[in-house]
């Protein structure tokens, strides 16, 4: 069984945060940073799996860890786990976040917590493996979306224009287009008369 | 008021906050506006403002006042509204407040909503903080959606029938009849998690192992989908770095293992699918490598045929030289848990493991020093011990404790000769003296005891060693020790091993005096060295008046323990000299005390309390009879007389009673308080190899040898031998010790024995090793019984064995009588 998945940066501060067994809120922090504190020490060239801090369950449970970028993906389980399984999880997570977000990046992390939350609920579920196929996973999520949009009513309006845009068949698709005050800026389209 | 601000501009707000007082202020402030929207009761901006607190929460802020938020916005139609509210729910609920209960109604009927990602998202919830109240309410509802033909739906259930099972595991026969369908799915998705729950319900009950193994064929319904795995062509779905679904492949296989764990017939049906998994499996990446892991731990779980179990070893060995370190991880993981079993098949590869004692990767050293130290036997102990003293000069201190423990147990029962065992000691203790163990000292010191012709030799070593060096305390108590009981002999200059050196009776002196002096000895080290220093009064002749004005110099010394050992001293040069030289005489040759941490004996019928009874005084009469009384009452006998406790004697040895008082540095290891819990606790803890050493050994001096040991009792893969000893001084006492071993596949643990014998007896129990006994014969409980037989009737006992196995509590009890003859005569 799967305690906890954690992601945090560099520098230690969390960007996601999930336990599968009930933890107060300070015990949550500190097992962030104990977390934190075990994985940074780690090389670069040594294995990915550690035994786990004294507050998470001590030598029962491991932390098996990636390290993309400037990202650490920390799944900490139990012996009832493959470990190589879960490394190969966390590949396919990652893969998913990238297809969900093109190109995902920290920042999207940062900013779009709630949808990431989403991905892993389709993935893991009460600390247990529910889905590993990416497309499976990514469609799933992207009814649910579409389902939130229909919902949103008039307020949705604009985003419902920025994606009908976006989805338009133009030589040049719109990127950056803030909805926060409603000024689309789209490029010149000359042959749009 | 205004519009709460969006999650994006909190986010970017918090983000621009250059220290961590400027970001609480910003949350502080952000948290007031929250909860005074809150207080409004608007629904538009609700979900807007949970979404804020739980990335607020994320950072480590209270978020509390928001959980009843959540429950209205699950309460509410919109599907981004109970998207939040679940999500919040799940991260700042959990089961022990008492709002959750709130939540039961609402999740009853989203699980019966039309939109099945409503459904989805209750069951999510339940199964990740559904309470027991909760999951019993809506086992019924998550049983129905388990039959749906919604794959997914059917997935998301049967996790959550997990999590249900989990809590409240009397539900899990409401969910067999769904059982029945799942494996027939084509759904990989349905398929995984119907695996996970069949998994969970054969580990949770023994009676559903049976059932499954069978009435319901599983293992070939399994074989099956394995096979269309491995043998359908390139499926693009379900394909990762080109093997298809290894994940399924993974959870097919394991449990495959439970079910064919000692069960030979379905064994034998999946012999075949894993050697070609084995074979055909592609190694070159790492999924490959996670399927051949199962698949190992497969095999060597089941009754496999020899064949295919010689194939998993060789495949370890191959991963123990891949370049990936998690591979090579994984292999001395599993290596481990195999060595017991297939001993000689792991010794092949023994080049292997020593050489990964020298990788830079601290988890994969550790995995291989654990393995070392199993696969030391008496063929290779130069070769090994020689690796392993290297190891140990050259790891990181978190290891030498560790290591320095297995290297003495591993000395101590394959020593090819007693200087090399003496010298092995001598090269930890000046290697790595300061990490071993408090424990040690006394085990060494007896070992040095017992090899008599070694005693020169010995301390001459011993003394070279400190002379340079008296920083490290047990190196420093061993010496002491030696000198105190030996220094004739390094004085007299006997030694035939090695060159003897000239040391005179002041330098000796002198070494003593600063180890006493010296701000580095603890005073552990210092009460060793003062007694040494008395003891060698009687052993040198010219400096008997340089020890007594050391002895009375310590009699006022702030130090109660060396002011009250330097008086006494004192006290014997003045009043009692007549006495000294008996008293001070040359310790006997010591057998081998049964070693439990402390060496105090506690009574305690059976049961172990190690960390309160080292700091309390041990207990004056006897103890409650209540436990006698549950003895008396099952076994109902009028003339069983129940286990009476004595009140313990420091040690059972026939030295003489003050000699104990005043030498008692062997037996309270000084410092009980300094490291109590260590002492004891980890020999419980510890992998079994290392608990073999601490068998008990004959209590007496003077026994009778030549009484045959007898299987007191062997049923359900429990064996138990009792071994005697008689004493030549006292024939009417008889010591049993007994060893409680077990062959089953699982450990059997809160292991309580307990003993009652006729009327015309008197017995006591003494404290047992440990209370696990580990699986697979991987080490045993031993305990000692002392009987008092004056009447020299025929000896019988029943006994009663408590324990939890295979998860549950079992009990047993017998009667012995096949007691040889010369146990009691």
């Amino acid at each position: 069984m799967i305690k906890a998945i954690l992601i945090f940066n560099n520098h230690g501060k969390p960007r996601l945060s999930k336990f599968y067994q009930p933890y107060s809120e300070d015990t949550q922090q500190q097992i962030i940073r104990e977390t934190f504190h075990l994985v940074s020490k780690r090389d670069e060239n040594v294995c990915n799996f550690l035994e786990g801090g004294l507050l998470i369950g001590g030598s029962d449970n491991k932390l098996i860890y990636r390290h993309y970028a400037t990202l650490y993906f920390v799944f900490c389980v139990d012996s009832s786990e493959s470990e190589l399984g879960i490394l190969d999880l966390i590949q396919v997570f990652v893969e998913t976040l990238d297809k969900c977000f093109e190109n995902v990046c920290e920042l999207d992390l940062i900013f779009h917590v709630d949808k990431v939350h989403n991905i892993l609920a389709e993935m893991v579920m009460g600390g247990m493996v529910l889905e590993t196929n990416m497309n499976e996973i990514v469609t799933q999520i992207d009814a649910q979306n579409k389902l939130e949009k229909s919902e949103a009513g008039l307020a949705g309006a604009p985003a419902r224009a920025v994606s009908a845009v976006k989805s338009m068949n133009l030589p040049e698709i719109p990127r950056n287009i803030n909805i926060g005050d409603i000024s689309i800026k789209v490029p010149n389209l000359p042959s749009f008369k | 008021m205004p519009a709460p601000i969006r999650l994006r501009e909190l986010i970017r707000t918090i983000r621009t906050a250059r220290t961590q007082a400027e970001e609480r202020e910003m949350i502080q402030k952000e948290c007031a506006a929250i909860r005074s929207s809150f207080r409004e009761e608007d629904n538009t901006y609700r979900c807007r403002n949970v979404a804020k607190l739980l990335y607020m929460h994320m950072l480590g802020y209270p978020a509390h006042f928001g959980q009843l938020e959540c429950l209205k916005l699950i309460a509410s139609q919109k599907f981004t509204d109970k998207r939040i509210g679940y999500l919040g729910a799940m991260l700042l609920l959990d089961e022990r407040q008492d709002v959750h209960l709130l939540m039961t109604n609402c999740i009853k009927n989203d699980l019966n909503h039309s939109t099945q990602y409503v459904q989805g998202l209750a069951l999510c919830t339940l199964g990740c903080m559904g309470s027991s109240e909760m999951c019993r309410d809506l086992a019924g509802e998550v049983e129905k959606l388990l039959k749906t033909s919604n794959s997914y739906l059917r997935k998301k259930a049967a996790l959550c029938a997990v999590h249900v099972i989990r809590k409240v595991p009397e539900l899990m026969e409401m969910f067999l009849p769904a059982t029945k369908n799942l494996l027939n799915e084509k759904n990989h998705g349905v398929l995984h998690t119907s695996v996970v729950l069949l998994t969970e319900m054969c580990e949770r009950s023994p009676d559903m192992l049976a059932h499954f193994r069978k009435n319901e064929k599983l293992v070939p319904q399994l074989v099956r989908i394995l096979k269309n795995l491995i043998m359908s062509g390139y499926s693009p779905e379900h394909d990762v770095s080109g093997i298809s679904d290894p994940f399924l492949q993974v959870r097919i296989l394991r449990l495959l293992r439970i079910l064919g764990r000692n069960d030979d017939d379905s064994s034998e049906a999946m012999n075949d699918i894993l050697a070609q998994v084995a074979t055909n499996t592609e190694t070159s990446k790492n999924v490959g490598n996670a399927i051949l892991y199962e698949t190992v731990l497969t095999i060597m779980d089941i009754k496999s045929e020899s064949g295919l179990r010689v194939l998993a070893i060789n495949i370890l060995g191959r991963f123990l030289l891949n370049n990936d370190k998690n591979i090579r991880y994984v292999a001395l993981t599993s290596l481990l848990k195999t060595v017991q079993t297939d001993h000689n098949a792991v010794q092949r590869h023994r080049s292997t493991i020593v050489d990964c004692l020298k990788d830079l990767d601290v988890s994969i050293k550790r995995r291989a020093m654990e393995l070392s130290f199993a696969l030391v036997n008496g063929n290779n102990i130069r070769g090994m011990m020689k690796e392993l003293l290297y190891f140990l000069d050259s790891c990181e201190p978190e290891f030498k404790a560790d290591c320095a423990s297995g290297i003495f147990l591993a000395a101590e029962k394959y020593a090819p000769s007693k200087r090399w065992h003496i010298d092995t000691i001598m090269r930890v203790l000046t290697t790595a003296g300061s990490y071993v163990r408090d424990d040690a000292v006394p085990n060494l010191i007896q070992l040095i005891t017992n090899s008599v012709e070694m005693h020169a030799y010995t301390v001459q070593r011993l003394y070279k060693a400190i002379l340079g060096d008296y920083s490290q305390q047990p190196l420093v108590q061993v010496a002491a020790w030696c000198i105190g009981e030996y220094g004739d002999l390094l004085v007299s200059g006997q030694c035939e091993e090695e060159e003897p050196i000239q040391v005179t009776e002041d330098e000796v002196l002198d070494i003593l005096e600063s180890v006493l002096i010296s701000n580095m000895s603890t005073s552990v080290t210092r009460g060793y060295a003062l007694t040494a220093i008395m003891k060698l009064s009687t052993r040198f002749t010219c400096t008997v008046n340089r020890i007594k004005k050391v002895v009375s110099i310590y009699g006022s010394s702030i130090d109660v323990e060396l002011q009250q050992r330097a008086v006494e001293y004192n006290a014997l040069f003045k009043k009692y000299d007549h006495m000294r030289s008996a008293l001070l005489e040359r310790m006997p040759v010591m057998e081998k005390v049964t070693t439990n941490g402390p060496t105090e004996i506690v009574q305690t019928n059976g049961e172990t309390e190690p960390a309160p009874l080292e700091t309390k005084p041990p207990p004056s009469g006897p103890q409650p009879t209540s436990q006698a009384n549950d003895l008396l009452d099952l076994l109902g006998g009028n003339d069983i007389t129940p286990v009476i406790p004595t009140a313990p004697t420091s040690k059972p040895a026939s030295a003489g009673g003050e000699l104990l008082d005043l030498l008692g540095d062997i037996n309270l290891t000084g410092a009980p308080a300094a490291a109590p819990a260590p002492a004891s606790v980890p020999q419980v803890a510890q992998p079994p190899f290392l608990l073999d050493g601490l068998s008990s050994q004959p209590l007496f001096n003077d026994i009778t040898t030549g009484i045959p040991s007898i299987t007191a009792y062997s049923k359900n893969g429990l064996k138990i031998e009792f071994t005697f000893e008689r004493s030549n001084t006292n024939p009417s006492v008889t010591v049993i010790t007994i060893q409680a071993s077990n062959s089953t596949e699982l450990d059997m643990t809160d292991f309580v024995f307990q003993a009652a014998v006729p009327k015309t007896f008197q017995l006591q129990l003494l404290s047992p090793s440990s209370s696990v006994v580990p699986a697979f014969n991987t080490g045993t409980i031993t305990q000692v019984i002392k009987v008092l037989n004056p009447q020299k009737q025929q000896l019988r006992m029943r006994i009663k064995l408590t324990y939890n196995h295979k998860g549950s509590a079992m009990q047993d009890l017998a009667e012995v009588n096949n007691f040889p003859p010369q146990s009691w005569q």
